[in-house]
């Protein structure tokens, strides 16, 4: 398929914890603060409730970039949660690079419920990093060889 | 098949202005499984609520989509609505379609199109919700405090005089804690023993209070509502029963050489030994590293001089089981080890006291009978140095990064109060930062050095040389003077930095409530919920928590009673039904769930299952406790075989979520 | 070897110490041997064998096995106690019921690997400790034993037992010397690119024979994902590709941190395909980013994606590393 560069919008899929990052997100709403409307946020209870099959899922639906954010280490409304997130993620964005799978399409990021301004920017910075490595194709495809 | 309803709210103009809503509810019928779709100006207006009642009921809904604001606002609302039409309060989802649309979007196309892919998100999860019931688990109208100082001693009274049940289990031998130490209070003076024992006293008395003195905790199991905690009551090798407390046998013991605890080893006690005269409970205690008899079977003064018969040397360590609906960690701290300070040269001279041995020495009940005397040779001293921060604020790594908070003031106390009674000695305090909020204290701070005439010294102190004609040499800095001093000290206090008493890690575990790097007890929340452990049902009071002074203490254990009262007020607990679920046809047992589990809500159990072949095959299996799961979800993503799943955020509904989105 | 095994094996069948015995039986061919219960005296004598061949990690047989009437005899080499180990940490084996000789490994030599040195036709095989006497259609060859051996032996982690009740033989030491991360390590300084079209060509080999998961020590669920509705990711033909595609992600994570490096994945790959490579990968990043880790090297470590401290790295670490761009 060919991608037009100009009109490219990426599809991005936000995990964020109830407790902070998705209050931080309800924040930069009630600042009017801009982002992207590429970003979808999906709730969830804590971060550490993400999953990587939901992450390999949205690579795989077609999502260009994936974000989970959770409350900053140490403020886990579940005390302990975003700590093995943390580790679950290190290790599958890890994996995900030896797979050749552009690192930048991966990113934890740690938003408190006050920092809807870092919630816009993080936003803001992640779509452009994303639109800029274009369309994701190598986690689509990546047991079937492209037929050529 | 789900008949679901959609409602786009226009709040106003807040969504309407910038989403087309009228697009939004019509791409909505195109949904599978949606069978209305409607845009209405105010959702959670009665009308907005309403009109989702009786769509429910005329459509038959199974589920609802609110298309509004964030569910941090409404989803409470709508939930409500819901359950009120007759349908399951957990089939209603919210698109935020205002905090995470309308208002950060410009453009009405882009976001229109957005609102319609969030919409079609909700309709996707609610295809998959499930109706969930609330839990609800009783409670046991009773409460336990660990540790018996001033922090327990008040949170027990408080809870008792509501009409509950509340024991109290205290390692040493009498409850009181540091207070009974303590000589005078901050900032009126009063004597602490005058103010703290009769309030020992109504403990003892309180029917309602059940005191379990030189006890400890042995395990915790349950939860919120319903622990059950097992109490090792230690052998003291007397009936309490039996016990007058009259103390002869304090008198009579052969063994006179034994530290005192009471006077910081100041002084001897014998084997057999009251702590002091205001003990609660008065009995007596043999301490089995000491005792003749009970090391080699020779001796027997004490059970031939009591006369009540109580002395038993067969005692043996007894273990009781009690069941409690709330628990409160009262544990308090201690002073530091000096060890890793030996420039203050406290391991060399006995005249380099801490502050709480010289409240000893200063006290009446004390090992001086209150008369300040160097502890080396019984002689008054005249020249006195108080070190402040030793091991408070310390960033070096041997000492506590964090403030003390009460050494400023009690330190102020010391140099006033000996001032007032030895006007010859001279008095200084070196310091880093002089830290005085609280109600009276800055007066009373400033009282010590304008009307005692105690000179506060900003600096450190760098050395304290031991001489041989018994003076301490003491080197320390004037920062603000900016000169070296040298002060012939007779006498060097240093306020060690106090931390969490050692056996709270320990009750920390057993209560699976988290502590932060210095073993203080951590907060639900810092600020909205300070007297609450991140483990429902489990409460924190007095030093455990943080530093504190004995007003702040006050004041926290009764906040911690005002909440167990709450607690123990109720009759049922109505718990979070959004809770994890382990499917046990497929748990392999393996406990990866309960490692990272924060709240020790998974248990395993061995159960029969009847094999394809018709046998029976026993596997180790695990079940979430519903009453203490939080549903966080951790246990969902370690669980290696997809056996634990989270109600209300299920794998597929995720899964569903990230498919709508990504479509 | 051979007949201290057998020896022991009958012995304790004839006190009645152990009802049956876990070992190995020549399968196909020779030099192909497979896993096998005895559970007479004269199975054992008939068709028990250990030697150089004896690839196959017995210990995940045993879930089933300590389930079953009477206690059961086991041979385990210093790599397969470390996966008997981590089960029994899982709680999936009922110990009381297995009796573990550990017996010693010098690596163990594998066909695929002949193959692939260009050696076609073979009929048999045999080994004396040092050099591999290969018997084809077009005459004998031999082969250093170093050289025959597959990926699991040639980069061997361990020869320590670190569970038994009884050794046949000295134990060994565990090999800290890193050398099974050397391919790991290649990749990683490959670029993005590279590697995509490495794991590309590798992993659209697979044909889903599911021989790894069914292999793996660590994939011991009673119900795998993949198969299990509820998970998300069942496979259903032609509904859904998610899983095709991600199969090899998916299982790789699911055993981080419990895969104790068997190497049993390849080993059965029809297709050849390094799967071990992707736990290899895990294992690397676990013991940079947490500090060393073994699975299974004892019954009591929380293991690392269960486990956290305060100053972890953050993931953001991934971007940071070297090697590449």
């Amino acid at each position: 398929m060919q991608v037009n560069e100009n009109n490219f919008r990426p599809k991005i899929v936000a995990f964020c914890c109830n407790w902070c990052s998705y209050a931080g997100a309800d924040l930069a709403g009630t600042n009017r603060l801009n982002y992207p409307a590429d970003v979808k946020i999906i709730r969830v209870p804590c971060s550490c409730r993400v999953n990587p099959m939901f992450i390999l899922r949205a690579f795989q639906r077609g999502a260009d970039g994936v974000i989970m954010c959770g409350c900053h280490p140490g403020d886990c409304h579940y005390t302990s949660g975003n700590y093995f997130a943390r580790r679950r993620m290190t290790l599958l964005f890890s994996m995900l690079d030896y797979m050749g799978i552009e690192r930048e399409r991966t990113r934890v990021e740690w938003v408190s419920a006050a920092e809807g301004a870092k919630f816009a920017a993080t936003m803001n910075e992640f779509v452009e990093t994303v639109t800029a490595l274009g369309e994701n194709k190598r986690l689509e495809d990546l047991r079937c060889k492209s037929k050529q | 098949m789900q008949r679901i309803g959609v409602f786009v709210c226009h709040c106003g103009t807040n969504i309407a202005a910038t989403v087309d809503v009228k697009a939004v509810a019509e791409a909505m019928k195109n949904e599978p499984g949606v069978v209305f779709s409607v845009d209405y100006q105010y959702m959670c207006s009665e009308a907005g609520q309403n009109l989702i009642q009786d769509t429910i009921k005329e459509q038959k809904l199974t589920g609802v989509v609110v298309c509004s604001c964030s569910p941090r606002m409404h989803e409470a609302t709508f939930r409500k609505a819901a359950a009120k039409a007759g349908i399951n309060s957990y089939m209603v989802e919210i698109a935020n379609i205002r905090e995470q649309c309308s208002w950060i979007h410009k453009d009405i196309m882009t976001a229109t199109e957005k609102a319609i892919i969030l919409a079609r998100t909700a309709v996707a999860k609610v295809q998959l919700n499930a109706p969930l019931t609330p839990g609800e688990s009783p409670v046991t109208k009773r409460a336990l405090v660990i540790g018996g100082g001033i922090a327990g001693i008040q949170t027990a009274l408080d809870i008792a005089e509501a009409g509950f049940d509340v024991d109290i289990v205290e390692k040493q031998p009498t409850i009181g804690g540091k207070m009974t130490q303590i000589d005078k209070t901050f900032p009126t003076l009063d004597c602490a023993a005058c103010i703290l024992t009769p309030k020992m006293v109504d403990c003892a008395q309180n029917e309602k209070i059940h005191i379990y003195a030189y006890s400890e905790v042995e395990s915790v199991s349950g939860f919120v509502g319903n622990f059950t905690v097992k109490i090792k009551k230690k052998a003291r090798y007397v009936d309490t029963t039996k016990c007058t407390g009259c103390g002869i046998c304090t008198e009579k013991c052969p063994k006179k050489s034994v530290p005192n605890e009471f006077n910081l080893g100041m002084d001897n006690r014998r084997a057999i030994y009251i702590p002091f005269a205001q003990a609660v409970p008065k009995v007596a205690t043999i301490d089995a590293d000491n005792c003749n008899m009970l090391k080699n079977g020779k001796c027997g003064v004490c059970a031939k001089v009591c006369t009540a018969g109580a002395i038993d040397y067969k005692q043996q360590d007894e273990i009781i089981e009690e069941q409690y609906g709330a628990i409160v960690a009262a544990t308090g701290y201690n002073p530091i080890s000096l060890e890793k300070y030996d420039e203050f040269a406290y391991s060399q001279s006995k005249d380099v006291v801490t502050s709480l041995e010289f409240e000893r020495l200063t006290n009446a009940a004390g090992p001086t009978s209150g008369q300040l005397l160097r502890p080396s040779d019984g002689k008054h001293p005249h020249t006195i140095v108080f070190v402040q921060c030793v091991g408070s604020r310390d960033t070096s790594g041997c000492g506590k990064e964090y403030c003390s908070k009460i050494c400023c003031m009690y330190t102020a106390k010391h140099a006033m109060l000996t001032r007032e009674k030895y006007p010859d000695t001279d008095v200084y305090v070196f310091y880093i930062d002089v830290r005085t909020p609280g109600k009276l204290f800055d007066e009373f701070y400033r009282r010590a050095v304008e009307q005692y005439g105690v000179h506060y010294i900003k600096g450190m102190v760098g050395k304290v040389a031991p001489r041989a004609d018994g003076k301490l040499l003491v080197q320390a800095s004037d920062l603000i003077a900016n000169e070296q001093l040298h002060i012939e000290a007779d006498m060097v206090v240093l306020a060690a930095a106090i931390e969490p008493d050692k056996s709270a890690r320990s009750i920390a575990t057993m209560l699976t409530a988290s502590m932060d790097t210095n073993d203080f007890f951590t907060e639900a929340h810092p600020k909205l919920r300070p007297v609450e452990s991140p483990t429902a049902g489990v409460f924190l009071s007095g030093v455990c928590q943080g530093p504190k002074d004995i007003p702040e203490t006050v004041s926290q254990a009764s906040a911690a009673a005002a909440k167990v009262i709450g607690l123990l007020s109720k009759d049922k607990l109505t718990c979070n039904p959004c809770v994890a679920h382990s499917d046990e046809l497929m748990c392999n047992g393996c406990s990866a769930c309960e490692k990272v589990c924060p709240y020790g809500a998974i248990t395993y159990s061995d159960k029969e299952f009847r094999q394809p072949d018709r046998t029976v095959a026993i596997r180790r299996v695990a079940s979430v406790n519903e009453a203490v799961c939080q549903g966080c979800g951790a246990c969902t993503v370690a669980c290696p075989s997809g056996a634990m799943d989270l109600k209300g955020f299920s794998n597929k509904q995720i899964m569903a979520e990230v498919d709508a989105i990504c479509k | 070897m051979q007949e201290q095994t057998v020896k022991r094996a009958l012995e304790l069948l004839a006190d009645g110490t152990v009802n049956r015995v876990l070992g190995w039986k020549t399968g196909e061919f020779a030099y192909d041997t497979t896993p096998a219960v005895f559970t007479s005296a004269e199975e054992v004598e008939k068709s028990f064998i250990y030697n150089d061949f004896c690839g196959p990690n017995l210990s995940k047989y045993l879930i089933k096995e300590s389930r079953k009437e009477g206690k059961i005899l086991v041979f385990l080499k210093p790599c397969d106690t470390y996966s008997f180990n981590q089960l029994c940490k899982e709680h999936r084996l009922i110990r009381e019921n297995i009796y573990v000789i550990g017996v010693p490994c010098t690596g163990k030599v594998s066909a695929e690997k002949i193959k692939s040195s260009g050696i076609k036709g073979i009929t048999g095989m045999e080994s004396d400790g040092e050099n591999v006497t290969v018997h084809t259609l077009y005459g004998d060859s031999t082969v250093k034993k170093s050289d025959a051996m597959g990926a699991k032996c040639s980069t061997c982690k361990s020869k320590k037992h670190v569970a038994f009740d009884e050794l046949i033989g000295e134990d060994g030491e565990v090999n800290n010397d890193n050398a099974r991360f050397e391919m790991v390590e290649k990749l990683e300084a490959m670029s993005a690119d590279e590697r995509y079209e490495f794991w590309r060509g590798e992993l659209s080999k697979c044909i889903r024979c599911n021989a790894c998961r069914n292999v793996c020590p660590a994939c011991s669920c009673e119900n795998c994902v993949f198969d299990n509705p509820e998970s998300g990711i069942q496979q259903r033909a032609a509904v859904n590709s998610f899983e095709e595609n991600m199969f090899h992600l998916i299982r790789a994570f699911h055993v981080a941190g419990r895969c104790t490096d068997c190497g049993e994945c390849s080993r059965v790959c029809p297709q050849n395909i390094p799967l071990h490579l992707l736990n290899r990968k895990y294992i690397k990043d676990i013991n940079e980013f947490y500090g060393d880790y073994q699975a299974g090297a004892d019954l009591d470590t929380r293991p690392p994606l269960n486990a956290y401290t305060f100053d972890d790295c953050e993931p953001s670490i991934v971007y940071k590393k070297g090697g590449n761009e």
